[in-house]
């Protein structure tokens, strides 16, 4: 037997020996659910917060099926849903109303994920993806598509998605210098963004009045342009994204101890962050892409999220589904509450924003 | 990120810093100048001189005393407001990314006008000064106030995160406001553009105290801020009222960032990268860091009001769009330098 | 005759760490040059030198945190960039300086992060990790802690509370880098004699310590390094002695032997004593 062996069996027989017979209690409840050898460790308040978010997202579901100019009752939208009604009410639940409500599940929730995971790798609670010049790369693509190239839908989803990619890429070259430092990294998209900022402004300034408000309009994040045709292959790569979050998450959780430990305990932490930050970069570009750039849920879900699991890191998967209902609840808000047509990405601001202060407000008091 | 590096000071012997300092001087005499003699109405040299001392004819009177003499004072109060209002914020929070918008001056400023326009029908910048004014000292005053709530002073975390928070709190409301309101947008995507166009006089010299009180603030800040760099204990230790100071700090932050917003709209970048490019070429020594940031802001704003005015001619590219583009490279240039440090 | 891995090297030695030729540079600076070094199976090892002689830098490249810019480190007889991170963390465990802990973690949670390497996406606790955390918390004097937040812990229990981080990984070599910096001396002693109860139970310890006299009594082999290059490696009773320390240190100094264990005691001969108190008149 080697040495190792040796020791290893050593430790677990005397584990065995002094057994307690109960199962080790780390402090905060959780659950193991395991079948055959196969274990998945699930935090227990966490699961209780994503599971209520859950609930309230498919109460918002439904609001978002039965309001609006042609209203239905709850069993009329079961009816569609089910097959049993058709004619008007099957077109506006099943082709205006159910994709724009689960693409705002599927968006909310996509960028709250990004956002989780940019805060995680970079260990700063303030970070977001847009530090990277996605969200304005993003508008400058769709810009010079409106303004220069004719600006027909696919055109301009694809130049928002080719301007976000390229932001990220230029970024990316001009940080790199023998590995991508932290700190290097930020300025470089601080100093990107700023300038497409300002190519964004003046390419507005220049503009007729109109196409500078639809522009804008759309700069603010809005759903109003998600249909079935767009909603469906969004969604689509949002699902697939996310589903190889399992892939990404106990790396990330690891760097939570800070890259030397990381290390140490068996993650390659350069790889780790690069995939991280890439399926990160993904999924806010496929949203900003149909939905143009949707403030603050990337920023704020996480840091919801986190104080109320009162975990140690970022839940990503509690995360997801809190963003989504903070999605859908700020586009039922901006579609049915506000007498103006205002985008969602204005309602999630305000929102968000708000909640954040509040919360900031609440843990002062708390602690004082 | 917000991590403390001992620097390798650039400038370390006192010839060094003379010459930075030498230079700075000429480098703002030559922003002066050519903001003065350069413009969309061409001007010989010569003609700008006459009309300086008193001669000219009527037009080019009008051209250089009422419109480019106080666009230059203009550019020159709001480039050294930022560029301290910068160099404090960041010193304060001992966060490299931190400009004078994160308390909120810009959002409020944004607000307040965005409603002036649209429910009051304000259309003069001296209307916007005063709006600028009210919006950017209430909304800091607020965060400071939220972000102090529970009884503690408001640590530089606490107040970025509830600066970031309001600030985009108001955005929104701002951007829903002018959304909704086509006439209120047409004229706020002009004044968020951050200029100096049609600034007279008359808007420049009521701010003029507040900047200028703003500044003496920091100037006497700026020797505590070097100790508090080293930690709040040492500082006390040193004789350093950590409090005052931050209250003292604070202040100047919204004067001057709130005064200069008042005047030119909201040039945010100009705020972040002046001091880095101070901090990065000069060392860390506060008081330095702040003179030269007066001194340098307004090379960055005058340099860009000048391209401003002649790249696209006939028309004129405002100022806020030019500082990013003449601002940005410098920053990335810098910042790939393999002794860029922290803070 | 400079081979890759250098003359020293030889993989059937049995050493489980080891580097021949090594250099490492730290952005265009060179740390360390040309080094080599064994380290004895199943040994206590202290590396020992002055400020910025590289010691952290060598520890940290023989755990692989570091890369080699000439020369390789060995592990387990091959280059330790052969294995993959799970497989480096099997083998080799690291207690690095400056670990941070999350806001709000528990202890036996952050023990329990010790197991990412024996963890699998579906296979994310099993009974051989309880063992592990378990043991690890009790052999460290922590389990009565196991479900306080980290925050909330003294200096001295925080240490061991990554001690036993280390511990749960379950590697047969643990790397310290200075683990009783900013202990008291009752803690101290206490680190210093858990590794030295895990050492006897088969595990090599390699550790950087400050204190020349700690490193005298508790370690069996060791490093003297001075300016990026070993000066002197072996048991303390030949590398410690009065010419060494005044080489490496420069202190002026005399070497007795310790009265309780034998080991060397570096006692410095510079005879300055408290002033006299002038007595009140």
């Amino acid at each position: 037997m080697t040495d190792r062996a040796v020791t290893d069996r050593a430790v677990t027989d005397r584990a065995v020996a002094a057994g307690t017979g109960r199962p080790l209690d780390v402090g905060r409840r959780r659950v193991v659910v395991g079948i055959r050898g196969l274990t998945v460790v699930i935090g227990l308040r966490s699961a209780l917060v994503g599971a209520a978010f859950f609930v309230a997202t498919l109460g918002f579901v439904l609001l978002a099926l039965t309001l609006g100019d042609f209203p239905l009752t709850p069993a009329e939208v079961v009816g569609v849903v089910t097959g049993q009604v058709h004619g008007l009410s099957s077109t506006v639940v099943l082709e205006w109303r159910l994709p724009r409500a689960l693409a705002a599940v599927l968006f909310g929730a996509a960028l709250a994920v990004a956002g989780g995971i940019f805060q995680t790798v970079t260990r700063n609670p303030l970070a977001s993806p847009d530090i990277i010049g996605l969200a304005n790369g993003s508008f400058t693509g769709m810009l010079v598509a409106l303004l220069a190239l004719g600006g027909s839908w696919p055109l301009l989803t694809a130049g928002s998605l080719i301007g976000g990619l390229l932001a990220a890429v230029l970024i990316y070259l001009l940080a790199y210098r023998g590995g991508l430092h932290g700190f290097r990294f930020i300025v470089v998209g601080i100093g990107i963004s700023a300038m497409l900022a300002s190519v964004n402004t003046w390419m507005l300034l220049r503009a007729e009045l109109e196409t500078a408000l639809f522009a804008s309009a759309w700069g603010a994040g809005t759903l109003n342009s998600v249909t079935a045709a767009t909603a469906v292959p969004a969604g689509l790569c949002v699902v697939l994204l996310l589903a190889l979050l399992p892939l990404v998450t106990p790396g990330i959780r690891q760097l939570d101890l800070g890259d030397d430990v990381a290390s140490a305990t068996g993650v390659a932490v350069g790889r780790a962050r690069l995939a991280a930050i890439t399926l990160a970069v993904c999924l806010v570009s496929v949203v900003t892409a149909v939905a143009g750039p949707i403030a603050f849920v990337a920023l704020a879900a996480p840091q919801i999220t986190r104080r109320l699991t009162r975990s140690p890191g970022i839940p990503l998967v509690t995360t997801g589904v809190v963003g989504g209902a903070l999605l859908l609840g700020s586009d039922l808000i901006a579609q049915h509450v506000i007498p103006l047509t205002v985008p969602v990405g204005v309602v999630t601001v305000v929102l968000g924003g708000s909640y954040l202060v509040w919360l900031l407000i609440h843990e002062s008091r708390r602690r004082a | 990120m917000g991590a403390i590096v001992v620097p390798r000071v650039r400038a370390g012997r006192g010839s060094g810093r003379a010459a930075w300092f030498g230079a700075a001087v000429v480098a703002l005499l030559l922003a002066v100048t050519l903001s003065v003699v350069v413009g969309a109405n061409p001007m010989a040299p010569g003609t700008v001189l006459d009309t300086l001392f008193g001669g000219g004819s009527a037009e080019s009177r009008f051209v250089v005393w009422d419109q480019r003499m106080p666009r230059t004072a203009a550019g020159v109060a709001v480039g050294a407001a930022l560029g301290v209002a910068g160099a404090l914020m960041q010193a304060f929070t001992r966060n490299p990314l931190a400009d004078p918008g994160i308390l909120g001056v810009n959002a409020g400023a944004a607000f307040f006008v965005a409603v002036g326009i649209t429910f009051f029908g304000v259309t003069s910048p001296l209307g916007y000064v005063w709006l600028a004014c009210a919006g950017a000292l209430l909304l800091t005053g607020a965060v400071y106030a939220i972000g102090s709530a529970g009884g503690q002073a408001a640590g530089p975390v606490r107040l970025t995160v509830t600066g970031v928070a309001i600030g985009a709190v108001f955005a929104g409301l701002t951007t829903g406001l002018a959304l909704t309101h086509p006439d209120a947008f047409d004229r706020m995507r002009g004044w968020s553009a951050g200029s100096l166009l049609e600034r007279g006089f008359d808007v420049v010299l009521p701010v003029l105290p507040l900047v200028l009180v703003g500044l003496a603030l920091a100037l006497w800040a700026a020797p505590g801020l070097n100790s508090i760099a080293l930690g709040p204990d040492v500082a006390r230790s040193q004789g350093v009222n950590v409090r005052r100071i931050q209250i003292v700090v604070l202040a100047a932050v919204t004067l001057l960032a709130g005064s200069a917003t008042a005047v030119a709209g909201p040039l945010v970048f100009v705020g972040l990268v002046v001091p880095h490019m101070v901090r990065w070429t000069l060392g860390t020594d506060q008081r330095r860091i702040v003179l030269g940031s007066m001194m340098l802001g307004p090379v960055l704003v005058l340099l860009s009001d000048v391209l401003g005015r002649v790249a696209v001619l006939p028309s004129e590219m405002p100022v806020g769009v030019v500082t990013a583009f003449v601002g940005a490279p410098v920053l990335i240039l810098l910042v790939r330098r393999r002794s860029a440090t922290a803070l | 005759m400079s081979s890759p891995t250098g003359p020293a090297l030889d993989s059937t030695l049995g050493s489980p760490l080891q580097a021949g030729g090594l250099g490492v540079r730290y952005d265009r600076r060179s740390v360390i040059d040309d080094l080599d070094v064994v380290v004895p199976a199943g040994s206590f090892t202290v590396i020992i030198g002055p400020n910025a002689c590289g010691k952290s830098t060598l520890l940290r490249a023989l755990a692989g945190l570091l890369p080699a810019a000439s020369g390789a480190v060995l592990l387990d007889g091959r280059d330790i960039t052969s294995y993959s991170a799970r497989d480096t963390a099997r083998r080799l465990g690291l207690l690095p300086q400056g670990a941070v802990s999350p806001e709000g973690i528990t202890v036996a949670e952050l023990v329990a992060r010790g197991r990412y390497a024996h963890q699998r996406l579906l296979r994310q606790w099993s009974a051989a990790d309880e063992a592990a955390v378990t043991d690890a918390l009790r052999v460290t004097n922590v389990a009565d802690l196991a479900t306080r937040p980290v925050d909330e812990l003294s200096g001295g229990q925080r240490q061991r509370v990554w001690i036993a981080m280390v511990l749960a990984q379950q590697t047969p070599l643990i790397l310290l880098d200075e683990p009783t910096t900013y202990l008291d001396i009752a803690h101290q002693i206490e680190v210093l004699n858990l590794l030295h109860d895990l050492n006897g139970h088969g595990r090599t310890i390699v550790a950087v310590l400050h204190d020349l006299n700690q490193a005298a009594r508790y370690a069996s082999n060791i490093i003297a390094m001075h300016d990026g290059r070993i000066v002197a490696t072996g048991p303390p009773r030949t590398t410690i002695t009065t010419d060494l320390v005044a080489e490496v240190f420069g202190l002026a100094n005399v070497v007795i032997s310790d009265p309780l264990t034998g080991t060397p005691l570096v006692v410095p001969t510079d005879t300055r004593r408290p002033h006299p108190v002038a007595s009140g008149g």
